[in-house]
Order: C-alpha cells, then structure tokens, then sequence
C-alpha cells in the first residue's frame, strides 16, 4: 500500500515543473495519483534536461554512423574505433546554469560528471576541454563568473588528474545574464572492454558506489530546464559540491572492478541522481528495478524517500553486478575507501519500485519514465536571412597595422593564457600540442598514435544564420583538427539555446541541427554523443543560440603534427581557399567598426573537404612547415598568431586588386588555410594543388621580427605579443576603465 | 651515457608511492621505466614496508587525500611513512617532487612549507630552474649554474621557512633548484609563485632527499617536447647503477 501524504495539488504540479497535459499523462499511465515520491521522479525524468523532450525528434535527423563508430548518441558517451584494439571514448555536456549561480562549483562539477561519463564505459580519462562564453567584459558579474568558472574547471580536473588540453573563451553581452560552461572530457578504452548501461538478467544484484548521499542538487535538473529570473540566486543550494578527490578514487576503483570482470552494466549517477541511473539502466535493459532506500549510504540523518530520489550528490554510481563476484568488487571499493552497497535488483516487472521503511514509495512503469518519456514537436519559425553586407561599403575607420593591434587585444582575439595555465594540460605526460593552437594534440598510450582535439562553435553567425552558422561550427572543428594533420573522425555536440517554447528559438536550434547534419554528413564526421542545453534564458532574453562543436582526430604518427608556428625565416607563406573578403558578422566589422550585422560568410562544404584534405596531405608527408586554419579576424589575425608563436616575423605582399585591403585582411571566408613551406617547394605545392583543383596564392615570406603588411608601418612582435597577451590579465585584475 | 638502451644492464629499483588522490605515479613510473629501463614498484600508502631492496624512493605529485586539509599533511601520515623515514634515515635516497615535497615537509623529512602561490591560483606553465650545485645525487647529470626548463602545475609551491633555517638551507648549500630567467638571473619576474629566496628545490642535511615543486618528469621525451627533466633521472640511475 502505498502512503499518498502530501495531497497531490496543481500548485504541487507546476512547482515540479510539470504541464497539466504532462500530469494528465501521469495520472492515465498510473490510473491513480502518484504519491509524492512518484510526482519527484516523473519530475525528474520528464523535465527537459533529462527527457530531450523537445529536441529529440530532430536530433534523430543527425548523422550517427560511420564504420568507425562503436557506439552513437544514447549512452553515457560515445566510442569511436581509433585501431590498435583502442576506443575513444568522448563527450561534452553543460552546466550553464549551475555556473552562473555558483561558478566554482557549478564547474567543477560540471566537469566531474563529463568525467565520469567517460569513465563509467570503462575508459580512463586523458584529457578534457571546454568552451566558455560569458557576458560582455563590461557587465559586472562577468569578473566574477570568469574567475570561478576557471577555478572550479581547474580546481576539479587538476585534482582529478587529468590534462585540460583545450577549449574556447569568448565574450558577449547576451550572455549577460546566463553564461555557458561546456565540458568534454575524452578517454581510451580496450574495443573490447566497453560498458553500457543496459542492464541485464533478472535477479541481478544492483549495487551503489562512491559517495554518499546528501540533501545537495536537489532538483538540479528541474532548474537547468527552467528561465532564469531575479530570484535565480536563490536557487544556489540546488547547486552541487564536486569533490575531485572521491571522483579519483572512483575513477580507479571502478576501472579496477571492470577490470576484473565484475560489472554487467554501469551508470553514473549525474542529473536527478539515483533516479535516473536506475531507470535508464532497467528502461534500456527491459528489466524493472526495485531500490531498497533504507540500504542507500546517506550522509544526513532522516533523508526522505523523495530526497533520496532527487538529490544530485556527486561522485556516485549505479552497477548491475555480476552476482558471484560481490566479495571481490567490495573488497577493491573497500580499499579505495568508498561505500559500496547492495541496494536493489533487477526484476522482470518492467516496474520501478522504490521501497522505504517497509512502504512503496513508488511503482511506476519503467519505460515510459526512460525511453518512452514525452516528445514535442514544438512550433518554430525561421528568422529572415539578413542581407549581405557589400563590403566595398564598409568603410575602415582606422589603418590595417592598427586595426590588428586592436584586434588582437580584443576579448575575443585576445591570448587565453590567463586561462589556460590555470588548467594542468601536461599531467599523463602526453600532451604533445599544448592550449594555444588550432587543436590540442595528445599520445595515445606510448604512441605513435595521437588524437587531436578541439572545440568551435561562432555564436553570432549562429544568430545571423543558423543554417550556414550550425554548418560552420562542425566545418571549423574540422578544420582545426585538419590543421594540425589529424583525420577527423566523430564530433560531440553540445547544444546550448534559448527556450523552446518560443517558435524563434526552436527555429534556431531545427536551423542549427540542419546545418550541423548537412556538415556531418558532407564530412564524413558524425554525431557520436552530445547534450541539450535548453531555457538558457533571463528574463525573456536568450543567449546567442551556441551549437557548441567538440571534434576528435586522429593521427596515425604524432610526431607528424603541424603546429601553427612559423619554424624558420625566409619560407613561402601559402593562402589555401578562396578569399572573397566577407566582412558580414566578422569580428572585423564589430570590433573595428562597431556594426554586427549582415549574412555570415557561406560554408561551401565541398570547399571545405578539398582544401582540407590537401592542407593534411601536405602536413603529413612533410610539405608544410606550419599549418593554421583561418576562423576570427581573418587573414591578418592568422597570419599574427603564427608570428607570435615563433617569434619570427613576415613580409606580406599586396592582396589582389579586386578586393578592398581591409576585406581580405580581415574577411572570414572559410574553407581556408595558411601554411608555410620552404621556398624551393612553392612550385610543386602549387603544381599539386591545380591538380587537386584548390586554390593556393603565395601571399608573403616569412623573416625578420616584425610584420610587415603591404604599404604599413612595421609591427614588431614583441609589442603584438605584449597587447595579445596583456589584455585578459589586465581585464582580471580589474585594472581595465569601463570594463 | 645512453639510459634507456635496453641492453645496459641496471641496478636501480626505486618504489613509487601511491596515495589516495596522488595523480602523477602514472608520469613518474614511465619516466623511471624510460630512463633507467626498468618499471618502479608501486607501493600503496597502506603498506608498511617498501620492496625489499629499494634503493629509490619517489613521492609523486597530486592531491593526496584530495588537500583538503594541509597540502600533504594526511599522507605525511600514513603508514608506508614511517618505512620512508626508516630508509631515509640509513642514508635511502628519497625524491618528493610537488605534492611529494609537501609531503615530505608534512612528515618532518624535509625543513619549510609550501603556501599558496603568491598570486593565489593554480599555475601550470614551464619553468627556468638554475641548478645550484652538480655534485649532488640528484644533480650530478647537470652542470653547477645550469639552467633547465621543466613545468610546474600547482596551487600551493610558495615555499617558506623561518629566517634561521633559510639561513642554514642556504649557508649549508641545500638550496638545488631556484626558478630565474632563462639566462640563470634570479628575478622576481621569474619567480612565479613567490618562494623565498626563489627556491624550487632542497636537499636534507644529509644530502640524501629532495623535496621540488617543478616537474622534471614532464620534461624527459623528446617527441613530447623539452627533455631537460632527464638528467636528474639519469644522474640518479647512474649512481644506483655504481653502488650496485
């Protein structure tokens, strides 16, 4: 007999974030009111971060499948096949809202659960990256939210002992109220040694790892599916507190148990906790799961089933165990000095039972809590596609040299040092590129192997266009990864938007999955996990709608991979792709003139793959010194960060005539590369790019300390450097007037 | 000298401690194994005795016990300490490198402590160290005034001591490594986390610990990147090999 204390009301509905069809839905599944305990679960299970409710309908148009992949979207991460009996095993999800009410912890723990995903398929984790976007420099939290963002990113993967090898940092004022902390972290695992969360076999021992339970993260997942508002401060005891130290632990005691064969299935317990794992691991077994609540470890006395249910303590694991090896997986959790409890087992009712003190707190059916929750095919509307800027029209306020010393002393432009060396990028001692470049380069085990890693995404032409914008953030990742000579293989996408119950903000993200899907496929680079991030609003204002893209390459020799330093004086420097000067949405246009407007640059994906399939071919067989994709500020900024990062200079000759010198400076066509190559190679370069049929112009020489654009006044190096890598500490310091 | 030609014969057998939340016994074990050919035992820090015949004991980085309460001072505690004291004591050489060194200052082995750096973050990034005296176990694959890149990645490597035993540290010349710039000069520029007197790295009277900050174990393959970290392996590989 189940309790049914408190009455359920529809005050008690909408406070758990239900509609009244959802809980119309609720009573006709059960055909009876659910007790409280039940209303916390369906809450949990059906909210939209959990559920996918609203976007899963169009993230199944999204390419999943290569012959390299092991395992698509749906499991804790996914798994793509990098030879040698290895996997990589990879995926990025957000913890926006978190981070902006607690931003040590929300990212810290942010980062602990994209670790533990990785970990629970039985890979051990060797890298991390992110993608942060805050508000304008100017807004007053912005200071705030950096400084703990970076900590808490650190303070958690630093601990944890894993590399933070990369990521992206940008600033814009529609982030003002609700900043977006993304988390990828990557691991490798033995093809052969892969755990799901399928569970399997009744009568199967279901066991609790890790830390104990406590009364934190209660309704986590209700509050990153809702808007903010004033009183979102408020919501800070929601927030979760990351202990990186137990999550090491559990790392190496579960690696240790699955290395001695003792898991039949395995779910970390992220958002909505101990509800959610338990239901995936039974929904996607067709197994039901009764939970014995008087055997969970609780860290706080009296915790209610409810609490126990919802709560979102950290660092723990749900594991289908294989009955016969209980004493052995105790023993090693006993020793790493974590709790380790048998807590339920699986059943062939296909119900989720939840017993407490002798009483059913819950009985509910298993698949339509999991698999079979709510879809929506929300109404949305696409934007107009705004006009072309003609960028004859645009008038350059200022001279090119200036115009790229300011740039490079942008928010956006700027070096993220300041960042990265709070990150631990060289633990594991196989970071072979460094935060920095086009993409982070790490060895495989002992090598030769590497993977090349790297996330993109550029919001505003999102914003402007989310077809050409979700198309142009996979083409950039692919073409990081190109740059540094790696073949791409599979990207992680991590969705971040408004709320969808707006028609303009479905229209962007169905806008931004179509382009990322034509981009995949035309490719060769899909989907293998991701996240949605959605209601990533304040006060009806959304955020810049922020596709963000992780990709992972692979190169078969490490030691091949180009980086984006010149290495020596007086060699050829070569523009790959077509420059048609788009100044529409460049940074150009709105850091230097002040206007952010006009269509994005086009993605001609075709262009993309020719060009970058040359670009690796060069860089692999040696041809190419250097290598750098070209994305924000153009042509000039590139060409600066390739100096800056050698210390070695350039001379760079007139552009062609039909173009105005700030349009190919600092347009942001795409499908382009620089790179470098000794001067007696310029000519069979240039043979074999005609017949690969990409255009490549030799546009300057490298040499000398300083770079010298056509007809300007020279800009040394060390005064670029100085403003490139000055303004983010100096921002961080608060020594900056207006900001 | 050639160290990982897998056909020299080698006598080192150093044990590498591990401690709950240590995160770097993975990059020592395979610099040990690289450069002196054989693989380190892994001690866990329940044990009470080290491998019988461990000539090296090494202290690896991390957060052991997750530094929430001093820096090392939990591990200082455990039970395998008490067998380190023991070989440290008979003259054992010992190597705590970053959290390994805060552990040693925890457990008395070492005079000082480590605070938070001076501009209170986490700091990973690479170093210049000039190397005060060659003639020492650990330094011996160095030249005096030598200076080395090598990376540190830590939070709390402000070192400090009171006036009388930096006094000591220095009149009795167990200052090894101190951060400069690249060309050897002692700058506070340089000097990232504010040590007093820029020191990085010292010795026990005896001559036979090392506690340092940086992380010479970073910096010893070539294909990854500078290998400057090697000598000090190297130089301790040798006279292990000697007094075997």
């Amino acid at each position: 007999m189940i309790p049914n204390e408190p009455k359920i009301t529809p005050e008690l509905v909408a406070e758990h974030g239900l509609k009244l069809d959802e809980y119309r839905r609720v009573l006709d599944l059960i055909g009876r009111e659910p007790t409280l305990t039940e209303l916390g679960i369906f809450s949990a299970m059906w909210n939209e971060h959990c559920s996918y409710k609203s976007s899963k309908v169009h993230l199944r148009t999204l390419p999943t499948k290569a012959p390299w992949v092991i395992q698509g979207p749906g499991e804790n991460a996914g798994v793509i096949d990098v030879g040698d009996g290895l996997a990589c095993v990879f995926k990025m999800e957000s913890h926006n809202h978190p981070s902006y009410i607690e931003p040590y912890q929300g990212a810290a723990t942010g980062v602990g659960g994209i670790l533990r995903d990785v970990f629970t398929m039985g890979a051990r984790p060797i890298a991390c990256l992110n993608a942060l976007s805050f508000g304008s420099p100017a807004h007053p939290k912005t200071r705030h939210l950096v400084s703990g963002v970076v900590a808490g990113i650190g303070g958690y993967g630093n601990s944890f002992g894993v590399p933070t090898v990369g990521g992206s940092v940008r600033f814009h004022a529609r982030y003002d109220g609700n900043c977006l902390v993304n988390a990828m972290a990557v691991g490798i695992a033995k093809k052969d040694k892969i755990f799901y969360a399928a569970a399997s076999g009744v009568g199967m021992p279901i066991v609790y790892l890790g830390s104990k339970t406590g009364r934190d993260g209660i309704h986590g997942a209700s509050m990153a599916s809702a808007e903010f508002d004033e009183d979102s401060e408020g919501k800070r005891p929601t927030v979760q507190v990351g202990d990186p130290f137990s999550e090491k632990l559990l790392l190496e005691a579960c690696l240790e148990i699955m290395h001695k064969d003792c898991v039949i299935a395995i779910q970390d317990m992220g958002a909505a906790g101990l509800t959610c794992s338990a239901v995936e691991m039974g929904a996607k077994g067709d197994l039901g799961v009764t939970l014995e609540l008087d055997k969970v470890p609780c860290r706080e006395e009296g915790m209610t089933a409810y609490e126990m249910m919802l709560s979102e303590s950290q660092e723990r694991m749900l594991m289908v165990l294989k009955p016969e090896k209980e004493t052995e997986a105790e023993t090693i959790f006993r020793k790493w000095g974590l709790d380790f409890a048998v807590v339920g087992e699986t059943t062939p009712s296909k119900r989720f039972v939840v017993r407490h003190h002798g009483d059913v707190m819950a009985d509910l059916p298993i698949k339509e809590l999991g698999d079979q929750a709510p879809e929506y095919k929300r109404p949305f509307v696409s934007a107009a596609k705004p006009a072309v800027v003609n960028a004859d029209r645009v008038r350059a306020p200022v001279g090119l040299s200036e115009a790229l010393e300011k740039l490079l002393a942008t928010p956006d432009l700027c070096s993220k040092r300041w960042v990265w060396e709070q990150y631990d990028h060289i633990i594991l001692g196989n970071t072979v590129q460094r935060p920095g470049g086009d993409a982070a380069v790490v060895r495989v085990e002992d090598g030769p192997k590497g993977l090349a890693l790297s996330t993109d995404v550029t919001p505003r032409y999102c914003e402007a266009d989310a077809f050409e914008g979700g198309k142009q953030a996979v083409a950039e990742c692919w073409r990081n990864l190109t740059s540094v000579g790696a073949r791409p293989l599979a990207i992680t996408d991590n969705l971040n938007f408004g709320n969808p119950e707006r028609p303009e903000i479905m229209g962007q993200f169905v806008g931004c999955i179509r382009g990322i899907a034509a981009a995949c496929k035309a490719l060769d680079f899909p989907v293998v996990s991701g996240n949605v991030s959605l209601y990533n609003e304040t006060n009806g204002r959304a955020i810049l709608p922020t596709p963000s893209i992780g990709g992972v390459g692979l190169l078969g020799d490490f030691a091949k991979s180009a980086t984006i330093a010149f290495k020596r004086g007086g060699e050829a420097i070569l523009l790959v792709g077509e420059t048609a000067g788009w100044l529409g949405q460049s940074i150009y246009l709105r850091d230097i003139c002040g206007r952010e407007e006009g269509a994005p640059p086009p993605v001609d994906l075709t262009e993309e793959r020719e060009n970058g399939d040359f670009v690796r071919t060069l860089i692999l067989d040696g041809s190419a010194s250097a290598a750098h994709d070209l994305s924000d500020g153009g042509l000039a900024v590139a060409l600066a960060e390739m100096a800056m990062a050698s210390d070695i200079g350039a001379a760079l000759d007139e552009g062609p005539g039909d173009i105005v010198s700030h349009a190919y400076w600092f347009g942001e066509d795409q499908a382009r590369y620089l790179i470098t190559v000794p001067a007696a190679e310029v000519d069979m370069v240039m043979r074999r790019a005609r017949a690969a049929s990409v255009p490549v112009w030799r546009i300057g020489t490298t040499g000398g300390n300083a770079l010298a654009l056509p007809g300007e006044r020279l800009l040394p190096l060390a005064a670029l450097g100085e403003r490139f890598e000055g303004w983010l500490p100096t921002y961080m310091a608060g020594e900056l007037a207006n900001a | 000298m050639c160290w990982d030609d897998a056909g020299a014969v080698h006598a080192m057998k150093a044990a590498v401690l591990v401690f709950p939340g240590i995160n770097r016994e993975r990059d020592m074990a395979r610099t040990l194994r690289l450069v002196s050919g054989t693989a380190p035992a892994m001690v866990w820090h329940a044990e009470t005795e080290l491998p019988a015949g461990t000539d090296l004991v090494v202290i690896p980085g991390g957060f052991s016990y997750g530094d929430y309460l001093r820096c090392g001072a939990i591990a200082a505690r455990s039970p395998i300490m008490d067998a380190v004291r023991v070989h440290a004591a008979k003259g054992g050489l010992t190597l705590g490198v970053c959290n390994g060194f805060q552990i040693l200052c925890e457990a008395g082995l070492l005079p000082g402590v480590l605070m938070r750096n001076a501009q209170l973050r986490f700091i990973c990034h690479d170093v210049y160290l000039r190397v005060e005296r060659s003639d020492t176990a650990f330094t011996r694959g160095y030249n005096a005034g030598q200076v080395i890149r090598v990376p540190v990645a830590h939070g709390e490597g402000n070192y400090i001591a009171d006036g009388e035993t930096i006094a000591r540290l220095e009149g009795e010349g167990r200052v090894i490594f101190r951060y400069s710039s690249p060309d050897g000069m002692i700058d506070p520029n340089w000097n990232h986390n504010g040590a007093i007197n820029a020191i990085a790295g010292i010795l026990n009277e005896r001559g036979n610990v090392l506690g340092m900050m940086p992380h010479p174990e970073n910096h010893v393959e070539a294909a990854i990147g500078p290998t400057d970290g090697r000598g000090l392996f190297a130089g301790l590989a040798e006279v292990l090999e000697r007094v075997a």
